[in-house]
């Protein structure tokens, strides 16, 4: 099986799909040259993450690893989703195929991305990593 | 409804087909080398298969020999090339931007032994140019290696022009014909083609069974040494079953080939009919030269992979030229080959028909395909920004 019933769950049955028309922060990373890009919208009140929605041009891992992120930084404050990592995405996903594990580090840039956006927007320009954006394919995928 | 639209991946195994190996294991289990009536009898059955293969697209019986399959076919009508071409000091071979791997990995191989490879363009309509080929061919050209069809996008080269340029300028012409074999009309003589590599599990054979035919004056080198089986270009205690089951397949498939063609492109272009009225798709590869059951498209905005594993919920068994089904960073170096940009690459969908398919099962596609498209259009941030007019659309 390529792959696991969460991930399958999570690519059938995506949550938090649409977009934020007023979002507090917008993050689009990745690229169409290399087939996947995700685009994740937040809304923050009082440094809580009230709501989040996203869209994914992706294979089926791309899909489910950003509906995942979504759903692990919702209603979290911005610190705590700081600290997602692609890891912990894969984990809560039961796994995914080696060469599929680039997608997990997209959905962890697409977060910080959204956070940044949102910290620009205030005025307090936070410095988070960016090294899926442009994808220079440095993960080595 | 369970539809399996991937008959260029592998088909179904045909009844006769089945039959005819059960027979020969349960019956027929003797070795074709061995001395007793029993293993002549398996001898006698095999040559009796190479007749009929041989008949199928007109050449000698001592000219086929059986192989594991079309990559091994390829990759030994490639090495005796090699052989001929160092004995002859002629170090140049000429082939396509869109061949099969099985073909692209040896040819790159053999830079390592000081050959230069041509690779031919191909234009948009996915067919190669006579013109494109004069001009490649030089004084040291020992080989020409093109495929009669192409197994993603379908599209039929003009391999009679190729053979006849080839014959004149006395230079080897393979065709890796996987493809095309017992799915449209293949005449080695007339055609001019040196050498051909068939598979059975593309026509309804069993897999792990093919052939290559050679001319009678070419000289084949053995990819496999060992015993003297194949005249001793081919060690390896003979695969009764399989040799018969894909005689009996090739037999059946090309007696029924006039009318398959008939029903199978009536079916494929009732599909193309409804897809084109998906907005912003596209087909890729000429119409008209072109395979009766293939039909592959890109749909803009969208990626390949999921498009499969959404279709597969629905029933559907497709395949896709996308980065993700190929297992690299790279879309189908075929859409590629064709000037497609990526990202319109990734969103491709290859549906391969066979006279198994029926028009309930068509309907079904017209049905669930649109809606695929749609909801995965719907989630999609490049069809959020090309519908908002943030970017401009490829596909008009």
């Amino acid at each position: 099986m390529l792959y696991s019933d969460k991930v399958m769950d999570h690519f059938r049955n995506p949550r938090n799909l649409g977009i934020i028309e007023d979002a507090d922060g917008v993050g689009e990373v990745g690229n169409a040259k290399c087939g996947d890009i995700m685009k994740i919208y937040i809304k923050v009140d009082k440094g809580i993450i009230t709501d989040v929605k996203f869209n994914t041009f992706g294979c089926g891992s791309a899909i489910a690893t950003s509906s995942m992120a979504t759903e692990m930084i919702k209603g979290k404050s911005l610190d705590e989703a700081l600290e997602l990592t692609n890891k912990a995405v894969v984990e809560a996903l039961d796994g995914l195929p080696k060469h599929k594990i680039h997608c997990s580090v997209l959905a962890e840039e697409a977060v910080k991305a959204a956070i940044e956006d949102y910290y620009n927007k205030e005025g307090k320009i936070e410095k988070t990593e960016h090294s899926c954006s442009g994808c220079t394919g440095c993960c080595g995928m | 409804m369970r539809v399996y639209a991937d008959n260029a991946a592998t088909t179904k195994m045909s009844e006769i087909a089945i039959d005819t190996m059960i027979s020969y294991m349960k019956n027929e289990y003797g070795n074709p080398s061995s001395l007793y009536e029993k293993g002549q009898r398996a001898l006698e059955a095999i040559e009796r298969a190479r007749k009929s293969i041989a008949e199928v697209i007109n050449c000698k019986p001592e000219e086929i020999y059986f192989t594991s399959g079309g990559s091994e076919s390829d990759n030994q009508a490639i090495l005796s090339a090699t052989e001929i071409g160092k004995r002859k000091n002629k170090k140049h071979i000429i082939s396509t931007a869109f061949e099969h791997h099985a073909i692209l990995h040896p040819l790159e191989k053999l830079k390592n032994q000081g050959f230069e490879i041509t690779l031919l363009p191909v234009h948009e309509d996915g067919l190669v140019r006579i013109k494109d080929l004069k001009e490649a061919i030089r004084d040291d050209t020992v080989m020409v290696t093109v495929m009669f069809a192409n197994n993603e996008i379908g599209t039929i080269q003009p391999i009679k022009e190729i053979g006849s340029i080839c014959r004149e300028k006395g230079i080897i012409f393979h065709t890796d014909a996987v493809q095309a074999v017992g799915h449209i009309p293949i005449n080695v003589l007339e055609m001019n083609i040196d050498m051909l590599s068939m598979s059975a599990h593309k026509f309804h054979g069993p897999k792990g069974i093919g052939a290559l035919y050679v001319r009678k004056g070419i000289k084949l080198t053995g990819l496999i040494e060992g015993g003297a089986q194949e005249k001793g270009k081919r060690a390896g205690t003979e695969n009764v079953p399989a040799i018969m089951g894909m005689a009996a397949a090739l037999i059946e498939s090309n007696n029924g080939m006039e009318e398959n063609t008939i029903n199978i492109s009536k079916m494929r272009d009732n599909l193309m009919e409804e897809l084109k009225k998906i907005p912003h798709a596209k087909v890729n590869g000429s119409i008209i030269s072109r395979l009766p059951g293939n039909l592959n498209m890109c749909f803009e905005g969208i990626e390949g992979e999921s498009l499969l594993l959404l279709l597969d919920d629905k029933g559907v068994s497709a395949s896709s030229g996308s980065a993700c089904t190929s297992g690299s960073l790279d879309p189908s170096h075929v859409l590629l080959a064709l000037g497609l940009p990526h990202e319109i690459a990734h969103g491709s969908l290859r549906i391969s028909l066979s006279e198994y398919n029926s028009e309930e099962e068509i309907m079904h596609m017209v049905k669930v395909i649109p809606q695929v498209v749609a909801y995965l259009r719907s989630i999609s941030p490049i069809w959020n920004d090309l519908k908002e007019g943030r970017k401009e659309y490829v596909i008009q």
